[in-house]
């Protein structure tokens, strides 16, 4: 017996220790993918890489409240002052007066190969006579006046060409010389980060620098204004973060205090601290095996997996709880082996109909789905031989828990009540029960799911709602429609993006939507450059050109010999390259509408709407493209998009749990060799279910793929109570009913306390689970005693 | 999104003007015509004038000659309808110019182009009868009579002055006839009043 108990405590320890190796050197990842498609197609990898890296996930929206708005300006002023000069970020932009002297002298300089009305037509003498006369009546208005001493070199008015060509949106309103929101109670600035949105500890790096730029310059206010000034952020990398930390938070609070009640039930319940340590070991080891599992499986572990894994587990308690109670523990005589052939059985089955659950989430096209999966089966099946081989070895001489049994009598005592009223009634009161249930889930079909995306996430409508507002405020859209153009390198998409913008300039025309935004009017393709370049006429012919132009115009030709000059000196100049472009803050406009995956390159076209909040008629794109032949264009609906796929995997996941309630039904059947036991003992738990469903949806809550994920726990952790009745009505050797009444109480108690807590959690996604598996694992107790009670009384 | 600030570049790519100092004025007139004047103009709640307007620019060899209607209302809003050479609308409201034209609307932030506020704030304060705002950008100076007066203004910061060196308003009553803007390259426009006759 020694060596055998040698035996078992080398293999266990020698697992532990393989699967903490693994453990320790497994990599961790917390970035997106875990709610993103394993196989993704083409768009789904394109709608993957916008939303981790696109120009909207770097974006971090600033907004400066209370105190008074010159109050607030000043700070806004400050606070872009020394964000500029941080590396964290690409740009930084409050509406505030400057543009740096590399971004002026570049347009500037470029503005024959940059600006779009330049072709051969322009620098005709019609053409220049048409350009120069509207420059000149610009100068009739105070606007236009500021280009007055510009005349002699750009006659043609260029560089108000460019600046519109780049700034097809909307202004934000301004005061004080700094954008402000609507209704001016706020100032408003952007930032946008050098590292990629999915980045979460780049994200948070750059909100401690804004927070401490805003106190810098808050601190040189007067003491009262400094005072009343608040920070505001928003924007994907500040919910990214502040989700990040909410979890966490929640899931160590959680944790600690579920950890505090649970101990403390099982001391009150053992008074002995050997049980209790040991009680914890099936638990312990169950976590490292299944965290080990998802390292070796999938080679990166999802950060939602070693948050959530440890709660799916949560069943693995139980089986010490089990173990010592059943196994009488408490006299003394370490009744091991007699409990492994009474109730072993039992919770082998138990844990293998849980992993039947579970692996229905392993075909999931959702990681963090296919992860759970696999971290609950490790987890169970290492929990459940834990309890089988290693408790009975470490079991100390003369261990003994405390005697339950006058709890497990007082439970009996309740249920004789029941076994008063006839199997009937209870049949009908169950058949009511399920009838109503099912009526309310009927009745809500249609609503019963959330099917988008932000289901799972745990910022708070007031958050989304407040987001919402700033970007209308700063006309930033949500980024929500965009056109794609793919190709093998940056000038094939910067040709296409060109064919689309002319496409999207009619819809512009037309109505059907508000603007765009363009990588190729920051910089043109080689080809649109070089016909531009080729365009202007030589020295000699533009001066010929030029003397007709001016015919009838107030200007003399003798003022334009730098317009000459600098015309002759872009015939003979390189074209612009992107690392011209580099050197200016427009850089960080063009970066954010091109993204380069492994070997495809993609420029970006933001949409927005005709006005604001809109909705735009995507068809019309899709047919103006198509119209102009822009054949590697593609129309993408990011919201509609990642919805879709949400929807998809919500779909998939309800398929494959169906699908895994097959399978356990049919391992009942192998096992019980009896439908009619397998009737029994499946009916508590789908009428459990099914209660809890219709109670969640009569309270409002649209149910996600968490609350799946509960219902199979719900599953899992009931079906070991069911299994225990059934075994207790169909065994010759029924055991003490007392002690096993204790044992399922106690387990359901420490069950409703851990998952009970998730309920006050703030993160939906605890939530979720928590309101699912709490009342749940409750009810399936509570149906599966009083069906064993009602059985028994028509028996009798 | 950033590419907002190129708006901004406007004011950059200006070449910073000579700034010449003006002579001080001769020491006021008397200045109970001033609030007198100035007292009248506030009463008016409304106020729709037809403009004649020349910019006489060095580079040019004739000036550019404009015409529309100037519509006030009471405090703060100024309304310039240019109807030829072509039609463009400026709004001022508040601090905020919408300059408005057959295919484009850009909004400026007067804070952001201190340059271009004086051009329009000597017209809408005077036509608003705020000596107290009048006076926050300009050293006034008042001569001639309530019947016939000329009120001459001089930018006291320095960056208004590399725009105007000096706006001369001429009027009879609580009526603006004449507003003359001098800039200090030698530049100037000069823009002719008369109640409006436009539908």
């Amino acid at each position: 017996m020694n060596v055998r108990r040698a035996r078992v405590l080398v293999v266990w320890l020698g697992c532990v220790a393989f699967a903490a190796i693994v453990v320790a050197r497994a990599h961790y990842s917390t970035d997106l993918s875990a709610f993103l498609p394993a196989h993704p197609t083409p768009a789904q990898q394109l709608l993957v890489d916008q939303l981790r890296d696109g120009p909207a996930s770097r974006l971090i929206l600033i907004a400066i409240e209370q105190g008074e708005a010159a109050s607030r300006a000043r700070v806004s002023l400050g606070l872009v002052e020394r964000l500029r000069k941080d590396p964290e970020f690409a740009s930084v932009n409050n509406g505030e007066a400057v543009a740096g002297q590399s971004d002026r002298e570049f347009l500037f300089q470029h503005r024959y190969v940059l600006s779009e009305a330049v072709n051969a037509q322009r620098f005709t003498a019609a053409g220049l006579n048409g350009a120069i006369r509207e420059t000149i009546d610009n100068l009739a208005s105070p606007a236009g006046l500021l280009f007055k001493s510009l005349l002699p070199r750009d006659p043609t008015g260029e560089l108000l060409n460019i600046i519109d060509q780049l700034e097809r949106s909307p202004q934000p309103a301004s005061r004080d010389g700094v954008w402000v929101g609507s209704d001016a109670t706020r100032a408003l600035a952007v930032a946008q980060t050098a590292a990629s949105g999915s980045d979460t500890d780049a994200q948070s790096r750059a909100i401690d620098a804004i927070r401490a730029a805003f106190a810098a310059a808050a601190a040189e206010l007067p003491q009262a204004a400094a005072n009343s000034v608040q920070l505001r952020l928003s924007g994907p990398g500040v919910f990214a973060v502040a989700a990040r930390a909410k979890i966490e938070r929640a899931a160590v609070r959680l944790s600690i205090v579920s950890s505090i009640l649970v101990v403390t039930l099982l001391l009150l319940v053992y008074r002995s601290l050997a049980a209790l340590g040991l009680g914890l070991l099936p638990v312990a080891t169950g976590a490292l095996v299944g965290i080990a599992a998802v390292a070796l499986g999938f080679g990166a572990v999802h950060g939602i997996t070693l948050g959530f894994g440890i709660t799916l587990i949560g069943e693995s308690v139980d089986y010490s709880i089990y173990f010592f109670v059943q196994s009488r523990q408490t006299q003394g005589d370490a009744d091991a082996s007699s409990w492994r052939q009474l109730w072993w059985p039992t919770i082998r089955l138990g844990m293998l109909t849980s992993v039947c659950g579970f692996a229905s989430l392993l075909p999931s096209g959702f990681p963090g789905l296919k992860q759970l999966g696999l971290y609950s089966i490790g987890g169970l099946i290492a929990a459940a031989l834990v309890t089988r081989y290693v408790l009975p070895a470490l079991l100390p001489a003369g261990f003994k828990i405390h005697d339950v049994r006058p709890l497990g009598l007082r439970v009996g005592g309740l249920l004789r009540r029941v076994q008063d009223l006839s199997g009937r009634t209870i049949l009908l009161c169950a058949a009511i029960l399920a009838a109503l249930a099912l009526a309310v889930l009927y009745h809500d079909r249609e609503s019963l799911w959330n099917r988008e995306l932000s289901a799972l996430s745990p910022i708070s409508t007031a958050e989304q709602n407040y987001d919402a507002k700033l970007r209308a405020d700063l006309g930033a859209a949500d980024v929500r429609d965009l056109v794609i153009v793919s190709g093998p390198d940056l000038e094939s998409i910067l040709r296409g993006a060109e064919a689309a913008a002319r496409a999207l300039q009619s819809l512009v025309d037309e109505k059907v939507i508000g603007g765009f935004e363009n990588p190729a009017a920051y910089l043109p393709s080689i080809v649109t450059q070089e016909s531009r370049r080729s365009s202007l006429p030589s020295a000699a012919d533009l001066r010929a050109n030029l003397s007709r132009a001016l015919e009838g115009l107030p200007l003399r030709a003798d003022h334009l010999q730098p317009f000459l000059e600098d015309v002759e000196a872009t015939r003979h100049a390189a074209l612009v390259t992107p690392r011209d472009l580099a050197g200016t803050s427009l850089s960080a406009g063009f970066d954010a509408l091109i993204l380069q995956q492994k070997d495809q390159w993609n420029a970006l076209l933001p949409l927005r709407s005709a006005e604001a909040g809109g909705k735009i008629d995507l068809s019309r794109v899709v047919a103006a493209l198509q119209h102009s032949q822009v054949d590697d264009a593609r129309v993408l609906d990011v919201k509609q998009e990642s919805d879709a796929l949400y929807d998809n995997y919500l779909a998939e996941a309800i398929h494959f749990s169906l699908a895994g309630f097959v399978a356990l039904t049919a391992l009942l059947l192998i096992a019980l060799r009896s439908p009619p036991r397998v009737a029994r003992v499946l009916a508590p738990l789908v009428l459990a279910v099914v209660t809890v469903a219709a109670g969640l949806s009569l309270a409002g809550v649209h149910l996600s793929i968490l609350h799946l994920v509960g219902m199979l726990l719900i599953v899992a952790v009931g079906s070991n109570y069911a299994l225990f009745f059934d075994r207790q009505a169909n065994s010759e050797e029924a055991g003490d009913e007392a002690l096993t009444l204790a044992a399922l109480v106690i387990a359901n108690a420490s069950t409703v306390i851990a998952f009970g807590l998730l309920s006050f959690s703030q993160v939906p996604v605890l939530v979720a689970l928590g309101t699912t598996v709490a009342p749940g694992t409750f009810l399936a107790l509570l149906f599966a005693a009083i069906g064993a009670s009602a059985a028994r009384s028509a028996h009798a | 999104m950033m590419h907002r600030a190129l708006s901004f570049l406007v004011l950059c790519v200006l070449s910073t003007i000579g700034n010449s100092p003006t002579r001080a004025a001769p020491a006021s007139a008397d200045l109970h015509d001033l609030d007198h004047v100035m007292g009248m103009l506030a009463m008016r709640q409304h106020g729709r004038v037809e403009f004649i307007e020349q910019q006489f620019l060095a580079v040019l060899s004739h000036p550019i000659e404009s015409s529309g209607e100037l519509r006030y209302d009471a405090p703060d809003h100024l309304e310039k309808r240019t109807l030829k050479p072509y039609a463009e609308t400026l709004t001022l409201a508040g601090e905020v110019l919408t300059v408005e034209r057959a295919h484009s609307r850009r909004v400026m932030d007067l804070h952001a182009y201190p340059q271009v506020l004086p051009f329009i704030e000597s017209i809408r304060a005077t036509l608003a009868g705020d000596r107290k705002a009048l006076e926050r950008l300009f050293r006034l100076d008042f001569a001639g009579t309530v019947s016939r007066w000329t009120l001459t203004l001089v930018p006291l910061e320095s960056k208004v002055k590399q725009s105007v060196s000096q706006v001369r308003i001429e009027g009879a009553q609580d009526q603006l006839l004449k507003v003359e803007i001098r800039q200090p390259d030698g530049d100037r426009s000069l823009m002719t009043l008369r109640p409006s006759t436009l539908p």
